[in-house]
């Protein structure tokens, strides 16, 4: 007797526990090579799955085994073309030509071991030790721009869908409109009827009246019968329609300040401020645009490649690639139609007197026209020691605290590392987290 | 068989269904039972995409497993080897159990599930249940209970004792499991229903434990005495002994009684496996034989048609190439290829012996009784002994064998022995060392352990013909032992010719 047992929509993935605990064991080198990978590839596809390469060593799975060489070993092979007994043939320089069977079984080779990182995987160290609050990770994570809104009835859809108060509702429409008798006035004509049968000795006129009755009561049978209860085409479902989430565009203009001062690691936490803000647009709109703006005593809009890779020299005049971001954003982006964001990254180093006419523009121009703007000023560790309090700091730190102080949706932040980058957004992701549960 | 003769076909084209694949079975079935005689436990047939088939590759096979990275990575590199299409998948993995599971791949054709129902569910089925080895020393009732408890048991103890903890657990003991397998006798408790009792023992033995300390304050005795107490000690813990982690969990100074417990489900599941190993070749070979045998009985009686039987032979040939030793393709000896050849030669001397064969083999050459002959290998050999007993020189001849001498400090390989009369036997010895288990496999036993001294752990690996143990991977191993053993852990060379 034998079963068969259909098992293909049994769950998939029951491996999955043990890749978490493979991920778990291979952590540092994966997130070495995320971090790597950040570096090299553009804001808008950090967030895809990566392909990892890990040396052997640390997961190998030793035990006992036979060394490939040594001792005396002998082994049957098939296929003998001209071998004669005693036949000497020399062995392979550099050893272990042969060792197959006492040699390393499996996985114990010296090469890297190679996987790939899905998105979720590749997200989860990316936000490592950025700090952020699981359910901005869990936010970030989603990819859904469309949901399921109520859109009114339909004729066809699910049962799980059906709508009885609005099925019942048609079929009354349709009963009163088709002259169904209801049971009611049914049950009185029946009784009425009774009772003139339970009669002894009726009168002529009560016989004309049962005789009439019993003609009514027919019809008023076959009427039912041709006038259902509820018909099918009185079922109606409830419509759902998916809508896309906030539908509408966003731009992001990423500004930067690249004078000689901007070291690696001045770039790459300023690459992972600006790829968090990103992650969060894309999240958020349907389409995001970049932009992006370098500047040192002039700005210039570039490609992202240039943006974070070649060097310039020069001056700093920050008001430069305020004045640009203006200039892009009256040529392409009309504020009506997009959503703008910015996100400015320096050092805090500015031009003297050039701190003021930053705060004008902000305050004058551009905060009206944008949903958010972004500032982080990338100091050292052993400033950020000295730097304690949020009020002293340099001429265009002390500007923009101004402007913050007028317009609420102005944020900035000094970061030493990657932990500070979160708290800049923070308001930005308690908007959204308020938003998602209004 | 007659009945069978007058019947259509079973099925036409490549898809298939679950009517088709009742019928088809029954059609085997009756091949199976009727003509071969064989015995099986009751089949599961589980029908599997080929993702489910990953997932039971990485837990060795086996429907449930406990948790641990080796097999995330094992899933990986059997997933990548997949997608780049390097490696195909199984067609079917069967499962040593009572009832016996086969998983099949959903996407196979139907000629496809023919056969690898034939190979699996009844092949493999009769060697399982039928070997001695297997009847001995793997227990089919309560595999997969034993793994539902093993899971559930390192699952509690990941939640108790931390995820870490345990990881590095089963790190140190997996790479004992090789390791820790009794080759020569019986394990000593069957299976785990008497877990209470075990546990109050460990309690029991941990108190004797600290009993250990008290008597470890040391006074001076005489060197007479000293020996004398070696002698007693070693006797009393079951010296030397083979079974590492069997050690380990009975007499470790350090373990906890969840440790202990975890050593314990670790090796009885490298026991449960180890037969497999032992009989790799004769369990392949048996599965090829019955699959080809009732494929070509079906399909002589018409009820499997040409291009079907096209197909499943091709997949046959495709599983028995063996490649020569000079061919790029070829890795080592095909165990499928050499079990079929011996099996089918076993068939052809007992219906058409040649004079050779009458010498070779005078019990069974021309008996016409193939049937109960290979029932009877099956049950009572495994590969090294049917290799010895059954190799016949026309098989050698056939694959040309020859053997090669590897010694160390030669700058050459010899040729030992080919396929001529003088070589036969020779060829029969060396094939059959080469697939002994015992052979492949280091010989490491505990010799020695002072529980009241140093607690050092020795070990003694027993060399065959000087072969020593692969330096990288015995620190590695010795780190994981010493972790295990909470002391030191010492091992030596003897020489196991001598």
């Amino acid at each position: 007797m034998g079963h068969f047992v259909d098992r293909r929509l049994n769950p998939k993935d029951k491996s999955l526990g043990n890749r978490r605990r493979f991920l778990r064991r291979v952590r540092n080198i994966v997130k070495q090579s995320v971090l790597e990978s950040v570096r090299r590839r553009a804001i808008a596809d950090v967030d895809q799955g990566e392909q990892v390469s890990v040396p052997a060593g640390g997961i190998s799975e030793p035990s006992f085994r036979h060394a490939s060489e040594g001792g005396r070993r002998e082994r049957v092979l098939p296929g003998n073309k001209s071998f004669r007994v005693g036949d000497r043939i020399a062995k392979p320089k550099g050893g272990a030509g042969q060792g197959g069977r006492e040699g390393s079984a499996e996985g114990e080779g010296e090469d890297d071991f190679v996987f790939m990182l899905s998105r979720d995987e590749f997200l989860d160290i990316f936000f490592d030790n950025l700090e952020l609050p699981d359910l901005v990770k869990r936010n970030l994570k989603e990819i859904h721009s469309t949901r399921p809104r109520r859109k009114g009835f339909a004729v066809t859809g699910t049962p799980a869908t059906l709508s009885v108060e609005r099925t019942m509702r048609t079929a009354l429409g349709r009963r009163i409109a088709l002259g169904r008798i209801g049971n009611r006035k049914m049950r009185e004509l029946v009784a009425r009827i009774r009772e003139l049968e339970a009669l002894t000795s009726p009168t002529p006129a009560q016989l004309a009246e049962l005789a009439e009755l019993q003609g009514q009561l027919k019809r008023v049978r076959q009427r039912r019968r041709l006038v259902p209860f509820v018909d099918p085409l009185d079922v109606r479902y409830k419509h759902y329609v998916q809508e896309p989430e906030p539908s509408a565009n966003a731009v992001m203009f990423c500004l930067m300040d690249v004078s000689a001062s901007m070291g690696q690691r001045e770039k790459d936490l300023a690459k992972r401020f600006f790829v968090l803000l990103h992650l969060f647009l894309r999240r958020r709109y349907e389409r995001t645009d970049l932009v992006f703006i370098r500047h040192t005593q002039v700005a210039s809009e570039v490609d992202e490649e240039t943006f974070f890779h070649s060097r310039e020299t020069g001056g700093t005049v920050v008001s430069s690639a305020l004045v640009k971001m203006k200039e892009i954003i009256e040529e392409r982006y009309p504020p009506s139609d997009w959503n703008i964001y910015a996100a400015q990254a320096s050092d805090g180093e500015n031009f003297g007197g050039d701190s003021k006419t930053c705060a004008e523009i902000l305050d004058s121009q551009l905060m009206r026209l944008c949903q958010y703007f972004a500032y982080i000023e990338i100091i050292d560790e052993k400033e950020a020691e000295l730097l304690t309090s949020e009020d002293n700091g340099m001429e265009l730190w002390r500007a923009y605290l101004g402007v913050s102080k007028l317009w609420p949706q102005f944020a900035m932040k000094r970061i030493a590392g990657p932990a500070d980058i979160y708290p800049v957004f923070r308001e930005l992701f308690e908007k959204q987290r308020e938003k998602g549960h209004g | 068989m007659a009945e069978v003769r007058n019947e259509k076909t079973l099925f036409e084209g490549t898809e298939w269904d679950f009517d088709t694949l009742h019928r088809t079975y029954d059609a085997i079935e009756r091949v199976a039972l009727d003509d071969l005689g064989l015995d099986v436990y009751t089949n599961q047939i589980e029908i599997i995409s080929s993702e489910q088939m990953l997932d039971a590759y990485s837990s060795t096979g086996m429907p449930q497993m406990y948790r641990h990275w080796s097999f995330g990575k094992h899933f990986i590199q059997h997933e990548q080897l997949y997608r780049k299409g390097a490696r195909g998948l199984a067609y079917e993995i069967v499962i040593n159990s009572n009832p016996c599971i086969s998983y099949c791949l959903e996407d196979n054709t139907m000629a496809l599930q023919a056969l690898v129902i034939a190979h699996a569910a009844f092949g493999h089925n009769h060697f399982f249940k039928n070997n001695h080895l297997f009847r001995q020393w793997s227990d089919a009732e309560g595999i997969l209970d034993y793994l539902e408890y093993a899971r559930d048991f390192i699952a509690r103890c990941e939640e108790q004792y931390g995820e870490r903890e345990v990881e590095e657990l089963l790190d140190a003991a997996h790479s004992l499991m090789p390791s820790s397998v009794f080759r020569h006798r019986r394990p000593i408790e069957p299976s785990l229903r008497d877990k209470t009792r075990r546990l109050r023992e460990r309690q029991a033995e941990e108190e004797r434990a600290v009993y250990y300390l008290w008597e470890s304050i040391d006074r001076d005795r005489p060197t007479a005495q000293a020996d004398e107490e070696v002698q007693t000690r070693k006797r009393q813990m079951g010296l030397p002994e083979e079974n590492i982690l069997y050690f380990v969990e009975r007499h470790s100074p350090s373990l906890k009684p969840w440790q202990r417990e975890i050593l314990r489900v670790l090796r009885n599941i490298a026991q449960y496996f180890y037969p497999q190993r032992q009989t790799k070749m004769m369990n392949e070979g048996c599965a090829c034989f019955v699959h080809y045998h009732i494929m070509q009985t079906l399909h002589a009686a018409g009820r499997i048609n040409d291009g079907a039987m096209f197909e499943i032979l091709h997949n046959h040939t495709n599983v028995l190439t063996q490649p020569d030793f000079d061919d790029p393709r070829f890795s080592d000896l095909n165990p499928y290829a050499i079990g079929f050849a011996i099996m089918q030669d076993i068939q052809r001397i007992c219906d058409d012996p040649t004079e050779e064969d009458r010498e070779w083999f005078p019990d069974i050459a021309g008996s016409r009784d193939w049937r109960n002959v290979l029932k009877d290998a099956w049950a009572n050999y495994r590969d090294e002994s049917f290799v010895q007993q059954f190799l016949s020189p026309n098989v050698i001849r056939r694959l040309k064998l020859f053997s090669l001498v590897d010694e160390e400090g030669s700058p050459y390989y010899t040729v030992d022995a080919i396929h001529d009369e003088r070589g036969y036997r020779k060829i029969q010895e060396v094939l059959s060392q080469n697939f002994s288990v015992s052979m492949m496999d280091p010989d490491i036993q505990v010799v020695d352990v002072d529980l009241a001294g140093d607690r050092c752990l020795r070990l003694r690996h027993f060399k065959r013909h000087g072969i020593p143990l692969d330096e990288k991977t015995r620190e590695k191993t010795l780190a994981n032992l010493r972790h295990l053993w909470g002391y030191d852990v010492e091992i030596d060379d003897a020489d196991a010719d001598g």
